[in-house]
């Protein structure tokens, strides 16, 4: 009998620590602007914004721009199908620490 | 750097980050000592201006039958408001401070979303707990004060206890457990208020203290 190989429920988009650290922090909040998300991550706007876009056209979070006063305030969140392939991908990290 | 240490470095990243996120950690517990210690002297005062007062209407009703006594329990009252104000204001300033310094040295901003959050759930349960005493101040109910504010000091821990550092729930029970048993031992509110105020201010902020900051 072979064992099912829990690398293949491993996402390939969240192994990054950033995306990662985008997708922790979104599991947890309804949504995040994205300063306090550069903060919580420690990471250039340039990089952050990278990543963001990947999760973004991935389907995995969605994007609000908005205002506070005349400052602009983008919330992220994540979508469903989002918090599903997190929730699938921390499920695999899981496994496999359980069998190393 | 070997696979395993890799992946278990990835999952305590993640469960930081949840945590941090959600959560405002940099609470002092050296603020709860502060806040503790002037609740305390507030309190000293109080009894004292409390027993001065006594004493100078029981000498001023041998003296005189006609004294007006309810501009003096108007001034006393406003001498013990005065002294409530003084503490509530040297209390959230010194723990303010250290809470200040926590944040500054962990590089997370005081005022963040989660400091914001935790803010607005500690006050929801005090404002209304401020109206509801107030409004038993105007029809000359004084008994339920201290009992009151215990009450609904304890229910706003209890509240914001979910958006800091968990322990803090056990305050908000501690403060909620001294209300209650206040309300069926009224007039020895000022020994509660020290209990609850005080006391278990500085229990909590020891303990946090030793449980997160030591180092």
């Amino acid at each position: 009998m072979v064992m099912k190989n829990p690398i293949e429920n491993l996402n390939k988009i969240f192994d990054s620590r950033i995306r990662l650290g985008i997708m922790s922090a979104l599991m947890v909040n309804t949504s995040i602007n994205f300063n306090d998300l550069k903060q919580l991550i420690n990471v250039t706007d340039g990089n952050l914004a990278s990543h963001i876009k990947a999760l973004e056209e991935s389907g995995y979070i969605k994007v609000q721009k908005g205002f506070i006063g005349r400052k602009t305030n983008t919330l992220y969140s994540a979508t469903k199908a989002g918090e599903k392939s997190f929730r699938l991908h921390l499920d695999a990290l899981e496994k496999m620490i359980r069998n190393l | 750097m070997n696979e395993s240490e890799k992946l278990s470095n990835e999952l305590s990243d993640i469960k930081q980050i949840m945590e941090r996120s959600s959560r405002f950690i940099s609470l002092s517990g050296l603020s709860g000592i502060a806040a503790g210690t002037c609740a305390l002297i507030g309190t000293w005062f109080a009894a004292d201006v409390i027993q001065r007062n006594k004493a100078a209407v029981r000498s001023l009703k041998r003296s005189i039958t006609d004294v007006n006594l309810r501009s003096l329990s108007e001034i006393f009252g406003s001498r013990l408001f005065q002294i409530a104000i003084l503490t509530l204001i040297a209390a959230m300033v010194s723990a303010f401070i250290f809470t200040y310094r926590r944040s500054k040295k962990a590089n997370v901003p005081v005022w963040g979303t989660t400091a914001r959050r935790l803010t607005i759930n500690v006050l929801v349960p005090m404002i209304t707990g401020g109206i509801f005493l107030m409004a038993l101040i105007q029809n000359d109910i004084y008994g339920f004060i201290a009992p009151g504010c215990l009450i609904f000091y304890g229910l706003g821990v209890l509240n914001a206890s979910k958006y800091t550092l968990p322990e803090t729930r056990y305050l908000g029970y501690g403060e909620i457990l001294l209300g209650l048993i206040n309300l069926f031992f009224v007039g020895e509110g000022l020994y509660f208020w020290a209990a609850g105020f005080g006391v278990l201010h500085i229990v909590y902020g020891i303990f946090m203290w030793w449980k997160y900051e030591r180092n």
